[in-house]
């Protein structure tokens, strides 16, 4: 096994490091968090970290020939291939290092994909990823909600109800999209005993978020993140209010910020105090009624939503992340 | 101690092996670092003895069984990109599920090398021998070779490595072999030593292009209008540049090795007394196609046979030269391309349009044989020349495309 870098924990957003490995040249849109999102990880990898971006609005909004916004070596792979992307980039380097054919030292890699890419079509090959257990290597989706890049139309990792292009309320169907969000990171942790580390995520939460990529990047292996990223276009709201939705996901308890380390789930900032009660959820409702994707929902429709969003918490076994009704306690 | 690698290789030998097993031996040989798998038949044979030699400690690679051909093309995309030496394939729609991976691995310009075990398309189900699969990706920047021998399945692809990492070139590569007759037959192969293998294969060095934290370069950006016709132009000159490349590699490789043909681009059969009749086709059909000419031959015929190794890149003027003289030529496809000009197979349209530019045209027939594995028998080329034999005789081509062993 290659080496690993030793990246220690962060205390403090004045200690996040300074340098930029990703600047100016990309042209996301106002309130972007996902380009918060790349910032945040690649300030918290550091320059010997290789970069693969899978098709998506942070490659195509972000990696314009002759104004590339990443200071670190980056490299295009298609929608569907972020797990084999990793996986190719870290067998080479270690097969390499590994029979002298370059210097033995510790490089990050880390592929990136959005919902399209990672919840739906490349699944599998992240599924793949995670059993190499010989290989450094961190899979980081950011989640939009939906396929951004492409006018805003409906992934498996949309929340249900949502409008997108791919599903508008009509007059015969309000409800266009009935699928309920795929429950992706634990999905992929209770799936992979051998993958040593497993987070979801918000860069509303910079901190916490930097630690998470350090500890995965130190950790070894196969790695992944999930993080939920406000998009302004898609989920229509004012751009200046990016942060603030991501926050008010985790304080309504829709989107639960964990790590799971080593098969040690810690729950981390609001929803932490969520789980041991210091805190009570906020209601849904002032989570979607902010965003214009979900104002055709009628009462009847957020109160189903807060009743899914109620049961996660009050009738799964592992609380927000794991869907198995509690057995029966003696 | 010795190696179970030097043991191995130490000594020049004769070996019974089948065509997969050339190349898996030639990846060792080229100490490829990464590989990937996938299972289809019939290419897969060459991942089973891959993994093999490196489980008996033959070289040492990282070996990855991916989850799907499309990863695996993926990764050894990714992998070469970094500046690892890289092979991969696969057969039938093995292939084309990889196809995306493919089509950029040529975009990218990285020399991957594959084996295409060369196989139907579903559906219906068939496991034998057509050339629709590979021929797929042949405008995309691919270079495609067509192999005949077990023996020619080990040159080429320690060649291909060579040329496929030339700066020059940069371009991935793919060995198409004949599923069942060239990827599970076994032949006398003659097997190289180490120390062969070294004199002629030097490592593949990415240079600038290479990503590395200590060359931080962005690859494949988007570019769109603004770029994109620069970038094709680019390809399609490197594409241009490889036929002196392989010209070049090609006579090293016989100074070191002592074999192979007088061109690398065809190999001609029977062709030194300007026949009336030239056959023309790909792969391990040269062997019934040989065995016919010898005997239309001593019945006194004037048949000779052109063998197309290299399909892409089309060598337009060795083609012409060779065919340019005959009265006939008769075009042997195993494959198809339904709806195209004469409704003719991929081959005779390619080497038709190659003649075109001659003040005398030879008459241009096609046969579609051997589909699905179907055998092409003796007698079915004996047929193909007599219909051929026709157009000379009667000043017309009556039927631009025939179906030869078919039932009707």
């Amino acid at each position: 096994m290659t080496l690993v870098r030793d990246l220690p924990q962060v205390r403090g957003v004045k200690n996040i490091p300074i340098q930029e490995g990703f600047t100016s040249g990309h042209r996301t849109c106002q309130g972007c968090e996902s380009a918060l999102t790349m910032r945040l990880m690649i300030k918290a990898a550091g320059p010997r970290t290789i970069v693969v971006g899978s098709t998506g609005c942070m490659y195509v909004a972000n990696t314009t020939y002759y104004s590339t916004p990443w200071v670190v070596p980056w490299m295009h792979t298609q929608l569907g291939s972020s797990g084999a992307a990793a996986t190719g980039t870290a067998a080479g380097l270690a097969s390499m290092m590994r029979k002298g054919k370059m210097k033995d030292e510790p490089i990050n890699v880390i592929a990136f994909c959005g919902d399209g890419g990672g919840v739906d079509m490349g699944l599998a090959g992240i599924s793949a990823a995670l059993q190499h257990e010989e290989y450094n290597l961190l899979i980081l989706c950011y989640d939009n909600e939906s396929y951004a890049n492409t006018d805003i139309q409906v992934s498996g990792s949309s929340p249900w109800g949502a409008n997108s292009t791919f599903s508008p309320p009509g007059k015969v169907h309000r409800i266009m999209n009935r699928r309920w969000k795929k429950n992706t990171a634990p999905m992929l942790a209770a799936g992979h005993p051998s993958c040593r580390y497993v987070a979801t995520a918000c860069a509303s939460y910079g901190l916490d978020f930097t630690n998470k990529i350090r500890r995965a990047l130190t950790i070894g292996g196969p790695t992944f993140i999930h993080v939920i990223d406000p998009c302004p276009k898609g989920w229509d709201y004012d751009p200046k209010y990016s942060h603030e939705l991501g926050m008010l996901a985790v304080e309504t308890g829709l989107w639960v910020q964990y790590e799971i380390a080593d098969g040690e789930l810690t729950l981390s900032g609001p929803s932490r105090a969520i789980q041991s009660g210091v805190r009570s959820r906020k209601p849904v409702q002032e989570y979607l009624q902010r965003q214009g994707r979900f104002a055709h929902l009628n009462e009847e429709d957020l109160e189903f939503f807060q009743s899914r969003v109620d049961e996660s918490w009050d009738e799964w076994w592992l609380p927000g992340v794991v869907p198995f009704k509690r057995p029966d306690e003696e | 101690m010795t190696t179970v690698e030097e043991q191995l290789f130490m000594t020049e030998k004769e070996e019974l092996i089948s065509g997969s097993e050339a190349v898996a031996i030639a990846c060792a040989l080229a100490d490829v670092d990464v590989i990937t798998a996938y299972p289809i038949r019939p290419y897969d044979t060459v991942m089973q003895y891959v993994s093999q030699l490196k489980a008996n400690g033959a070289f040492d690679c990282d070996f990855i069984v991916a989850e799907s051909e499309h990863s695996q093309f993926e990764i050894v995309k990714h992998a070469s990109s970094v500046g690892a030496r890289t092979f991969c394939g696969s057969s039938g729609v093995g292939w084309f599920y990889a196809f995306e991976a493919i089509a950029v691995t040529a975009g990218l310009r990285l020399p991957v090398v594959a084996m295409v075990g060369n196989r139907a398309l579903d559906d219906p189900g068939a496991f034998g021998v057509e050339h629709n699969d590979a021929l797929a990706v042949r405008d995309l920047g691919w270079m495609l070779y067509w192999v005949a021998t077990a023996q020619e399945a080990l040159d080429m692809a320690l060649m291909a490595w060579r040329i496929a990492e030339d700066p020059r070139a940069f371009l991935p590569m793919a060995l198409s072999c004949d599923g069942s007759f060239l990827t599970h037959s076994q032949a006398i192969v003659n097997v190289p030593t180490q120390e062969q293998v070294n004199k002629f294969l030097p490592g593949y060095e990415r240079g600038q292009l290479q990503l590395h934290p200590d060359n931080p370069i962005t690859v494949a950006p988007q570019v769109n209008e603004d770029w994109l016709m620069e970038i094709r132009r680019q390809s399609n000159e490197a594409m241009s540049r490889t036929p002196g490349v392989i010209k070049e590699v090609y006579e090293e490789f016989k100074q070191v090795f002592g074999r192979g043909d007088p061109s690398p681009f065809l190999e001609e059969y029977m062709m030194d007394d300007d026949p009336d009749i030239v056959l023309m086709g790909m792969g391990t059909l040269a062997l019934p196609v040989r065995v016919a000419i010898r005997r239309m031959r001593e019945q006194g015929k004037k048949v000779g046979f052109v063998r197309l190794k290299f399909f892409r890149p089309f060598a337009t003027e060795e083609v012409q030269e060779a065919l340019g003289g005959a009265k006939a030529v008769a075009v042997i496809d195993r494959d198809y391309s339904f709806g195209s000009p004469s409704s003719g197979g991929v081959l005779f349209n390619e080497v038709r349009a190659a003649l075109y530019p001659l003040d005398n045209r030879p008459h241009v027939v096609n046969f579609i044989a051997g589909l699905g594995g179907r055998e092409v028998r003796v007698r079915d080329v004996e047929d193909m020349v007599d219909i051929t034999q026709k157009a000379i005789d009667t000043g017309k081509v009556e039927l631009e495309c025939n179906w030869i062993g078919v039932r009707e």
